[in-house]
């Protein structure tokens, strides 16, 4: 992981990873105290700390963010990832409340608080990497707000001097009905004797998206229940601004010729699982060149995102782009070559002229294989195929667009509909997706669907013990649902039906 | 009639993505290929780059006209060009008199700059080009209106879009040593309504054809945008203007709104946003109660259109039911209402409607009256509610087409509405390029003592009084936030320094 050479330097020669410290020049050396629990980290640390403390603190986070990280991969729900992240979080960043009475309080906070620093400092340098850190932060950050004691959360939100204007009596009574509606309260005596603030709107982005705060002449009306959604955004502004200044700082960092090493592994460990795709899914044993004209009866084993398309591209004799791009990822992930593939689009086209499909199609499918366009490098393969993940954070389809996952962008009318259109006609199932839908654990319903249109399958593998567990672990990959349900559906015909051998997905 | 020759709209869209895919850029235009946005990690930059190229854009079926070869003398003295009966809009020399007499370069100046002085708002500022050979030329600045107006002569484009501000010159880019420094700092918050999504619930036309019934969702939406803009978010210059065709735009040009981040944009345009779908023929408007108090309001402002402009002009449900059928939750009275349909199947649209209340309370309801009401909402706001293009207003750095160019399949001028008289904006009376050229020749008036402009000769000159008062009230406040803001500097100025 890290370089030893850089952890064996003489403890005595102290690092001090204060970069304003000019700035800070009476704080210097100070430790500090912290009241709280929770952090803003505005202020940097002013203390020493080993190079080895300093290495072995930024690993310790770091592992907790690549694991909270994981779990939004996973779509685990906030109650899940609470419920995973406990041990990891008192084996790495352990943060105990005030009335713990702990001796290790002070050091715990510490850490806490240099450890985000180091982070920091290592992943201002790209866009990519602040925007990832901020996200990871602000996750980990409403973690710990949500678990904190109710007495010492409102004493460390009160510290924040949050500029807060609240809404007055007066102002409160004419705008009651809005206010209400806003939040979807019931008129009831609770509601009356809610508190509100009032703030610019931008500090509740979230807020605003899904329309759950009233709006007026720029300002949001944020009811006290809904607090830590301004706190959480408050956080996440100070940070972004943070690292910003952090980046444009940073020049004058790489003059600590000790550091800079640290820095740099510790970001190039954080690099993005983007890709849940290995080659291995394009290559079923026993499943021989797909042709174009096989996409129809082979879109029986696809996931429900890339039969929509298909069903939608019969419908229509098209697809919109974004779809057009998912669903061409997916085909090339299954195996269908170059050749076959435009052969697909040509012909499923039905009503364009041989003229604009050249001009306007042909290349984008090609540059999808990786057989024109971009650099060099990426001409070898192309594309990797969409995973549940990418596909689940994509902006939500437009009016006669049909891309995504159903389970999230379908009402949950529809969904039903189309489910039963696939043969899904188990009632308890449709109750069940319809629930998993409603707690956003759209990739639990996929998972679910699958199981039930697979059960005889699945038992038969289980029983005669021909799959391992890895082999039917939770799918998070379009092209693994495929491949696994080919080879269900296919058992016993020569194919042994080992899913993923020797190369695993990753995720 | 100069609608005859107008040039085949192709399909292919407004965006960067046809250079790269049609055709093959000159030396000159390799610009084209980049990415719309700098974005520091490669990665990340390929995807935007084959997204882009996906990008047929759907929503936008304009394509600008195969203009010939432009001429090279620049000629920005008023011309000595007649328009003639055989001049057509397409034609280089039109359009050339276009930007020589009519197109307001001075208040689009000051519209872009935020000052009357020449600043890095609009000499940062990105203009791309359509050439006549369809290309996009991206990155172009210029540092003054004098300047761009003598480009627009010389080059005629056939059309341009507006970009972002950057950090930098955009034509400097290139030799900047890091590709961060060159980033997208600023611009409108611009919003993109087009008659395209209306298509599966407006009976009147198809395609790129609009009348004056099918124009009313475009009215609609603006009034329900422009009047959230404003109340909601309290920005105040929000300039609405006709797409040349059958859409129109809108750009706030607030402070404020210019410098919200990707996030803030993402955010506000799906507080607008509503009506979604990723499916056909379903239901597309799922919202919670007790309605927002936007959507309340909202459906105060469409209540009305419902009544005439969909259940009268559009009659959408008249031979075909199954639809509302579809909408209605509850399964006793839609089996009464499609028993009731079925025997009279061309019942107007308007009367289906009513059926709904009467043979609910004629005892065929099973759900809460409550529910019917919901449900009956929700329709109104699928047929009626605003269907924005959100990706438009989702990012910074998105292009759009400039107000007061010529939309290069109708000829017609992209002229501002004034939303306080949305109702009176009629998009077949905005003249075409052509018509204000041979106004100019037909004007009679004296021109001793005050110089008289080319456009106050025409009917294009409501529009541009519209717009220069527009700039105006930007410009004062603009000043009026910098005085401020300056006062507030000089009190505090250590403050600044920590
Ligand atoms: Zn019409």
């Amino acid at each position: 992981m890290i370089r030893h050479d850089y952890s064996r330097v003489d403890p005595k020669r102290r690092a001090n990873i204060d970069h304003k410290k000019k700035q800070f020049a009476k704080a210097e050396f100070a430790q500090q105290h912290y009241d709280h629990r929770l952090n803003f980290y505005t202020l940097p640390p002013t203390a020493e700390i080993t190079l080895e403390e300093f290495e072995t603190w930024a690993i310790n986070r770091l592992k907790v963010l690549s694991e909270l990280e994981a779990c939004s991969f996973r779509n685990k729900s906030p109650e899940e990832t609470a419920e995973y992240m406990t041990s990891i979080l008192n084996k790495y960043l352990p943060l105990r409340s005030n009335t713990s009475r702990s001796q290790a309080l002070q050091e715990e906070r510490k850490k806490d608080h240099y450890s985000h620093y180091i982070l920091r400092l290592a992943f201002s340098s790209t866009e990519d990497l602040r925007r990832r850190f901020s996200r990871l932060e602000t996750m980990l950050f409403r973690l710990r707000y949500k678990e904190d004691d109710f007495k010492e959360r409102e004493q460390f939100v009160k510290s924040l001097n949050l500029e807060w204007e609240e809404v007055g009596e007066a102002e409160k009574r004419e705008l009651r009905d809005q206010l209400l509606a806003a939040t979807g309260g019931k008129k009831s005596a609770a509601g009356e004797e809610q508190e509100w603030c009032k703030v610019d709107w931008e500090r509740v982005p979230e807020l605003v998206e899904q329309r759950r705060v009233f709006l007026r002449r720029g300002k949001a009306y944020v009811p006290q229940s809904q607090q830590m959604s301004l706190v959480v955004a408050e956080f996440t502004k100070w940070l972004d601004d943070a690292l910003e200044l952090t980046a444009r700082a940073l020049p004058r960092l790489d003059e600590d010729d000790r550091l800079a090493p640290i820095l740099a592994h510790l970001s190039q460990s954080f690099t993005a699982p983007e890709a849940a795709y290995t080659s291995s899914d394009a290559s079923i044993d026993g499943l021989s060149a797909i042709h174009a004209n096989a996409i129809d009866s082979l879109s029986e084993n696809f996931p429900l995102c890339m039969r929509n398309l298909h069903m939608n591209l019969r419908a229509n004799s098209h697809l919109k782009h974004y779809g057009r791009l998912q669903y061409t990822l997916f085909l090339k992930g299954i195996g269908l070559s170059l050749e076959e593939c435009i052969v697909f689009w040509r012909r499923s086209f039905k009503l364009m002229t041989d003229d604009k499909f050249q001009k306007e199609y042909r290349y984008n499918i090609r540059h999808v294989y990786g057989d024109v366009g971009g650099d060099a490098n990426r001409r070898g393969r192309g594309y990797t195929p969409y995973s549940c993940q990418k596909i689940l954070t994509e902006p939500l389809p437009g009016p006669g667009q049909s891309h995504g996952c159903p389970y999230r962008t379908f009402t949950p009318e529809n969904l039903s509909a189309l489910l039963q259109r696939v043969g899904v006609q188990d009632r308890n199932v449709l109750k069940t997706v319809r629930e998993d839908v409603q707690k956003q654990r759209y990739h639990v319903a996929c998972n679910r669907v699958f199981e039930y249109g697979h059960q005889r399958e699945i038992k038969k593998v289980r029983d005669e013990g021909s799959w391992s567990a890895t082999d039917l672990d939770t799918i998070v990959h379009p092209n693994t649902y495929f491949k696994r349900s080919w080879l269900l559906k296919h058992l016993g015909e020569g194919n042994a039906g080992m899913v993923g051998d020797d190369e695993k997905m990753e995720e | 009639m100069p609608h005859s020759t107008a040039p085949d709209p192709m399909s292919a869209g407004d965006s960067q993505t046809m250079s790269e895919t049609t055709i093959k850029p000159e030396p000159s235009t390799q610009d084209v290929a980049m990415e719309d946005a700098p974005s520091p990690a490669g990665d990340n930059k390929a995807k935007v780059e084959l997204e882009e190229l996906f990008d047929d854009n759907d929503s936008d079926q304009e394509f600008p006209s195969s203009v010939p070869a432009k001429s090279e003398e620049d000629l920005s003295q008023p011309t000595t060009f007649k328009i003639s009966d055989t001049s057509t809009f397409s034609d280089p020399d039109v359009m050339r008199a276009f930007y020589q007499r009519l197109f307001p370069f001075r208040h689009f100046f000051q519209w872009l700059n935020h000052s009357a002085v020449p600043g890095p708002d609009f000499a940062h500022r990105e203009f791309a080009f359509t050439l006549a050979n369809g290309a996009l030329l991206r990155y172009q600045s210029f540092p003054t209106a004098d300047v761009f107006r003598k480009h627009c002569i010389k080059e005629v484009p056939p059309r341009f879009d507006i970009g972002p501000v950057y950090s930098t010159n955009p034509r400097d880019r290139k030799s900047l040593r890091k590709a961060s420094a060159f980033r997208a700092t600023s611009r409108e918050l611009v919003f993109d309504i087009d008659m395209n999504d209306y298509d599966e619930i407006r009976t009147c036309c198809t395609g790129a054809k609009v009348c004056h019934k099918c124009w009313t969702f475009i009215t609609m939406a603006i009034k329900v945008v422009d009047t959230a803009l404003r109340e909601d978010f309290s920005f105040k210059h929000i300039l609405w203007v006709y797409s040349g065709r059958r859409g129109a735009h809108a750009w706030v040009s607030d402070k404020k709104a210019r410098e919200m981040d990707d996030n803030r944009r993402r955010s506000l345009a799906g507080y607008l946003e509503l009506v979604r779908g990723g499916d056909q023929g379903s239901k597309r408007v799922s919202i919670r109660r007790p309605l927002h108090p936007h959507l309340e309001r909202s459906l105060n402002i469409l209540k009305e259109h419902f009544q005439t402009t969909i259940l009268a002009e559009q009659d959408p449900w008249a031979e075909k039911s199954e639809h509302l059928l579809n909408l209605i939750p509850d399964a006793t009275l839609r089996a009464a209402l499609q028993k009731k349909w079925d025997s009279s199947p061309s019942r107007p649209s308007a009367s289906k409607w009513a059926d709904i209340d009467s043979v609910a309370k004629s005892g065929a309801l099973s759900k809460t009256s409550r529910e019917l009401l919901e449900a009956k909402q929700d329709i109104v706001l699928e047929y009626t509610y605003p269907r924005l293009d959100a990706d438009v207003s989702k990012k910074l750095n998105h292009l759009l087409k400039s107000p007061f160019v010529v939309h290069p399949a109708t000829g017609r001028v992209c002229v501002p509405i004034d939303p306080k008289r949305v109702e009176e904006f009629d998009p077949l009376g905005v003249p075409t390029v052509t018509e204000l050229l041979k106004e100019i020749d037909e004007w009679e008036g004296e021109e001793d003592e005050k110089k008289v402009h080319d456009w106050e000769k025409t009917s294009l000159k409501p529009y541009i009084d519209y717009y220069k008062t527009f700039v105006s009230g930007l410009l004062r406040d603009e000043k009026e936030q910098m005085s401020v803001k300056r006062e507030r500097e000089e009190q505090h100025g250590d403050a600044m320094d920590f």
